[in-house]
């Protein structure tokens, strides 16, 4: 197995803006580690979104190749994909993207119903991930009788309870205060650090993106710049 | 298969979410079975009153080319040469038949105070006799010669004036109502009877008549009497059995109803239509982020495309039963009072069958499917990014 995670080769994106081409990527090059927890930062419309996008399989590039674990995935169909994705990779939303008619604990089971899993061993799964986000207590709750922390916390539980190789994090404390943003990302570093989680998070937070061993910048579909996190 | 009861049952959650919409699909569907329903009932109802009425034991004839009673004419000449016709039943009084005058009255109708058409009848005794299915329910037959009517239950009870004992003008005279029969909700409750040779008089009407009613030798044979009547000049006549002569005189109103009752809930049915759309289209735009954020996790399209079926095929049904059961405690057994062949009053009950209701069923699931096959296959193919949109 190689320590490569991602490797993205000569990544082009084009978008059509009215009647005019906008080119956000033209020949991207990236590598990520397995383990790695890199913040993306940089100013809106510089292809942060996109870039996330393209690394869960929810964008394709114009041109160039994604491999992920050596399998090359913009190639895929729309139904390989979604195995894909159920599979390897765990989205941690800004605004937490719960269904609001389901309990934090059924929230948390939906990836685990694409797997062949008893109900037994799903409900075992939910209560672990929720344990580990320290919500085992609001298991019944349903997301409106949440706070905007606890939220984004079930929504964590949601990202990791089928064990994927992946968190990709969008502006995942964009909408909380700093104390419970803090909170979130200890939960995500500690993901990271403990459980060899590779993390992916797109910010525009300086001090969400210190969290991240690695800080990139991208500015017009180019990292500008790199910092590793001490 | 997990994933699609678990996306079905997600869309029907979120129903009270828009609720006001999803009730509007209700109302309009259960209207447009509603309505079907009632037309449907209105036609079985008319078709069940006329076919109770008629008999294959039992014979008529009318003045050649004449559609109805009211348009024929007949000498008493004509008639009694008729009497002498093969296979007319005789009893120890002779042949069984009834010379029968028809005209038309007007009776208040007691609903509306509007007046409306009543058929009188006049009829020899034996009237009674080829009318099987009439009972006298109350007071008496009326004496020939005399001024006196017996009514039909629905006369009776739909118009002013016509209770036992009640005194009535008709045409020149006044007339007591000396009893009223039953006839089992066939056609004839609608009429008024009296003494054929009365009406002649009190109606200038000569010695003429419309009908003849006879009893069969044999039920349901009317060859021989056909055979006289075509070999002897004099007759110019049409010979019907009794039941065949109600089929064909229903089967234009029934038409009529039907065919209003359909194209009426068909364009209803568009309109109802359109509001299944705008509402699943509106749900399925309430939920894109939910929708997109299940495909990101990794549901299928499918599953998408069947939660917002599901929706739309519930919301149907649920508004395709209110329907039948507002139309059936509504319109089931409920009277109505239409325009027989004889531009008269026939009263009928409503009648909701099964197969009205699978019909309207039909229709609702119709709408269903319509209604949510567009916006589910929106919903399948929402675009995953969606789930990143800021856009709440």
């Amino acid at each position: 197995m190689s320590d490569n995670l991602y490797e993205l080769k000569d990544i082009h994106k084009l978008f059509v803006k009215g009647r005019e081409p906008v080119e956000i990527f033209d020949g991207l090059n990236m590598t990520i580690k397995r383990g790695d927890f890199i913040s993306i930062m940089g100013p809106s419309g510089s292809g942060k979104t996109t870039l996330l996008n393209m690394l869960g399989g929810v964008d394709k590039p114009t041109q160039g190749k994604i491999l992920f674990d050596g399998q090359e995935i913009q190639s895929l169909g729309e139904g390989k994909l979604a195995k894909w994705r159920a599979a390897h990779i765990g989205f941690i939303f800004q605004f937490y993207n719960l269904m609001p008619m389901l309990t934090a604990a059924k929230n948390v089971e939906l990836p685990l119903l694409l797997k062949k899993l008893s109900a037994k061993k799903r409900k075992e799964n939910v209560e672990a991930a929720l344990a580990l986000v320290g919500l085992s207590e609001r298991a019944k709750h349903r997301p409106s009788e949440l706070s905007g922390g606890q939220q984004q916390r079930v929504a964590i539980a949601r990202a990791i309870v089928s064990d994927p190789d992946v968190l990709l994090c969008d502006e995942p404390t964009g909408d909380l205060d700093r104390a419970t943003a803090t909170e979130i990302l200890e939960n995500l570093q500690q993901l990271n650090r403990e459980f060899n989680k590779t993390i992916i998070m797109v910010t525009h937070d300086p001090v969400a993106a210190s969290y991240a061993s690695t800080s990139l910048h991208l500015d017009k579909g180019e990292f500008v710049e790199r910092d590793v996190a001490a | 298969m997990k994933q699609t009861k678990t996306v079905v049952s997600m869309s029907l959650l979120s129903l009270p979410q828009r609720g006001w919409m999803a009730v509007t699909v209700v109302v309009a569907v259960a209207i447009v079975v509603a309505v079907l329903l009632a037309f449907l009932a209105m036609a079985d109802g008319f078709r069940n009153t006329v076919n109770n009425s008629g008999s294959e034991a039992l014979g008529l004839v009318l003045r050649a080319g004449s559609q109805a009673e009211l348009n024929s004419g007949l000498s008493g000449d004509q008639v009694r040469l008729l009497r002498d016709a093969p296979g007319i039943k005789h009893d120890d009084a002779g042949p069984v038949t009834s010379a029968e005058l028809y005209v038309v009255v007007d009776g208040t109708k007691k609903s509306s105070g509007t007046s409306a058409n009543i058929s009188l009848r006049g009829m020899e005794l034996d009237g009674l006799k080829l009318r099987p299915t009439v009972d006298i329910v109350e007071g008496r037959m009326f004496v020939p010669g005399k001024n006196e009517l017996v009514v039909g239950a629905a006369v009776a009870d739909k118009f002013t004036g016509f209770a036992l004992g009640d005194l009535v003008r008709l045409g020149k005279a006044e007339w007591e109502v000396v009893g009223v029969f039953s006839a089992n909700g066939g056609v004839y409750e609608s009429e008024i009877w009296t003494d054929v040779r009365t009406v002649q008089t009190q109606f200038n009407r000569g010695n003429s008549f419309q009908v003849v009613r006879f009893e069969l030798e044999t039920p349901g044979d009317i060859k021989p009497i056909q055979e006289y009547v075509d070999e002897n000049p004099q007759l110019n006549m049409d010979v019907f059995t009794e039941k065949r002569y109600f089929s064909d005189q229903s089967e234009g109103v029934f038409n009529l109803i039907f065919y209003i009752g359909w194209p009426l809930a068909i364009i209803m049915a568009l309109g109802a239509l359109s509001g299944a759309l705008n509402t699943m289209y509106t749900s399925v735009s309430q939920r894109t982020r939910e929708i997109a954020t299940l495909r990101a996790l990794g549901f299928g399209g499918s599953s998408a495309f069947w939660g917002t079926m599901a929706e739309s095929m519930v919301l149907a049904l649920i508004g395709g039963v209110t329907g039948i059961v507002v139309a059936y405690l509504f319109f089931d057994g409920m009277t109505g009072a239409t325009l027989g062949g004889n531009f008269t009053q026939i009263v009928f009950a409503f009648k909701i069958t099964a197969d009205s209701m699978v019909s309207a069923m039909v229709i609702a699931v119709i709408i269903g499917v319509v209604g949510g096959f567009f916006p589910a296959l929106r919903a399948a193919r929402t675009p995953v990014v969606k789930a990143f949109s800021l856009e709440q």
